[in-house]
């Protein structure tokens, strides 16, 4: 097996999915610089109503495609009142409060959703019912499954689809105007209530399609899955520079590579039985390497690591994210 | 020509102890270049925040047009008719000069989420009407050419021609210019008189700040002068040179 592609191809799939969630962290940010840690609870709520919904009619008879689909189009409008209600009574209040008010009622918000879900849902895990056949496609010595070409494909089109919004149309020029400064902008006729509300309904909205997705990637939903789906993506979103829309694309999908790569390639790395040298000799190091053992230092299950030392370096060497420009200039 | 627009009475503004505006009170003629001129420090500024809704005011009323004008947002100002510029540049500076000035057509249009994501029939007419008229608003202020070009490359005086672009975009029937000319060289300067002028003669009420003397005598109809936030002058320029309080304003007071 072709481990680089393959780890190449689980690394979009997730980076997709990270990318698609730190759209919503970098939106709102874009316009109001609060970062809506509550965010990642709002795409695993997603994943919770379309678990829910999708379990309910499995059993139904309807095509798989079209439940899975009722589940995503249930999702969406959900998460989009969540969203907006998120807004409306947490932080509009705290609009002109000092920075750390809404930021502190943002993780509040979390723990609250998350609170929630665990009385709705309980604190079993969801399993996503086993209705869709997922074929597996070999390319050039990897697999790719079709829930994988599907994640990437509907990712990417969610990506263009608000690039378009947001350059192309009226609406979308307002957001940018807003985001630039929003006393002009209000002074143009923007209403910037109305921009604000939008960012955080859209970024649920896509939120909720990648709830689902990450969730029938991994074959569970669970209510704690937001914290560090959430986690990884805001590290997406800085690691892009922060407020910036292209930036947020940029790194959820980086984020996803260097995640993939780094746990395919780490059990290997840190054989130390593999090291130059380390298998021969009579000592202690030559017989535990001995008959082709391993001895391995780090393990797949570093996999979290790796995104948070990614996000320790950006910050480290470049403070404004790799798209980001003059953050301090925000007043 | 004689009918008032805007007529200001005992403005105050304090910050803190400092008294920034003592009952200042004037009265801008419909159609007319209204200069408001004064050393540094005297409340031109403040004045023209006030007016805008930029700033609360702590005393004082402002009629628009004959009704009083609602300065609590900035939003509901230009939906009254006030437009402005900034001293400062306020481009959005990572959009291209042409979505400055559609920006701009906001205070005229609404625009949704969701009719811009449907394109609807009435969304796309509408969008193309203010494509149309931002276009035609880079032409009258003659940068046309630079329109998809990113605000913040564009060279100082054109950023003032779409700063004014943008302004005229709300329809406004007063137009408040702070101080426009500054930094310009002569030419610009130049240029920017002809702009001005252009636009008294479409019917535009014009307000200016600003600190070229010159400028200002020889373009408005009638000046203000404001000291230590308090108006001390209010005439047509030859008036206003010849009045004794500004001279000592601007020269000192040790002639006594």
């Amino acid at each position: 097996m072709d481990t680089l592609l393959q780890q190449i191809i689980n690394g979009l799939t997730t980076g997709s999915v990270y990318a698609v969630v730190a759209l919503g962290y970098t939106m709102v940010y874009g316009v109001i610089q609060l970062i809506n840690f509550a965010h990642g609870e709002v795409v695993m709520i997603g994943a919770m109503v379309a678990f829910s919904i999708i379990t309910s009619l499995a059993g139904s008879g309807m095509p798989p495609l079209a439940i899975v689909l009722a589940g995503v189009i249930a999702a969406i409008p959900a998460c989009m009142a969540l969203g907006y209600l998120l807004e409306r009574a947490a932080y509009r209040p705290l609009r002109h409060a000092p920075r750390l008010a809404p930021l502190i009622t943002a993780i509040g918000m979390s723990i609250i959703l998350q609170h929630l879900a665990l009385l709705a849902w309980g604190r079993n895990p969801l399993a996503f019912p086993q209705i869709i056949d997922n074929r597996v496609f070999a390319i050039g010595g990897a697999a790719i499954s079709s829930v994988q070409i599907a994640i990437i494909l509907l990712s990417l089109t969610m990506m263009a689809g608000l690039s378009w919004f947001v350059y192309r149309t009226r609406f979308g020029i307002a957001i940018r105007a807003t985001a630039e400064n929003v006393h002009v902008a209000s002074l143009m006729g923007v209403n910037a209530d109305r921009v604000i509300a939008a960012t955080f309904v859209i970024g649920a909205g896509l939120g909720a399609v990648a709830g689902v997705m990450y969730g029938s990637y991994y074959g569970i939903a669970h209510y704690t899955m937001g914290f560090s789906l959430g986690l990884k993506a805001f590290s997406a979103a800085v690691l892009g520079g922060i407020g910036n829309i292209a930036g947020a694309m940029l790194g959820g999908i980086l984020l996803g590579l260097v995640e993939a790569l780094g746990t395919g390639y780490i059990g290997d790395l840190t054989d130390v039985c593999r090291w130059p040298g380390a298998g021969e000799g009579t000592g202690w190091m030559g017989e535990r390497c001995a008959d082709g053992a391993h001895f391995v230092l780090f393990g797949s299950n570093y996999q979290e690591v790796f995104a948070f030392l990614m996000l320790i370096l950006v910050l480290v060497f470049r403070p404004s994210g790799l798209l980001g420009e003059r953050v301090s200039e925000r007043a | 020509m004689s009918d008032v627009i805007l007529e200001a009475r005992g403005i105050d503004k304090r910050f803190g102890g400092v008294q920034a505006l003592k009952g200042v009170a004037l009265t801008i003629r419909s159609g007319e270049i209204y200069g408001l001129i004064g050393p540094n420090g005297a409340g031109k500024t403040t004045l023209f925040n006030v007016f805008t809704g930029l700033y609360p005011r702590d005393g004082g009323e402002v009629l628009f047009c004959g009704s009083p004008l609602n300065l609590e947002s900035p939003h509901q100002v230009a939906a009254a008719g006030i437009a402005r510029t900034f001293q400062n540049f306020r481009l959005f500076g990572n959009m291209t000069a042409l979505e400055n000035v559609m920006v701009g057509r906001h205070v005229r249009t609404r625009a949704g989420v969701f009719g811009a994501i449907l394109r609807t029939r009435a969304e796309r007419t509408e969008e193309a009407a203010i494509r149309r008229r931002a276009d035609e608003l880079l032409h009258y202020v003659g940068i046309a050419d630079r329109a998809d070009d990113l605000a913040r490359h564009l060279s100082y005086g054109d950023q003032r021609r779409l700063e004014i672009a943008r302004a005229l975009a709300t329809e406004p029937k007063l137009l408040a210019l702070d101080e426009p000319a500054a930094g310009m060289n002569a030419t610009e300067t130049a240029a920017l008189r002809g702009l001005i002028e252009g636009l008294r003669r479409d019917g535009l009420t014009v307000l200016l700040i600003e600190h070229d003397v010159k400028l200002v005598m020889g373009l408005c109809d009638r000046v203000a002068v404001l000291d230590y936030g308090e108006k001390i002058a209010e005439d047509v320029p030859e008036a206003v040179r010849a009045n004794t309080k500004v001279i000592e304003a601007y020269l000192g007071t040790s002639a006594h």
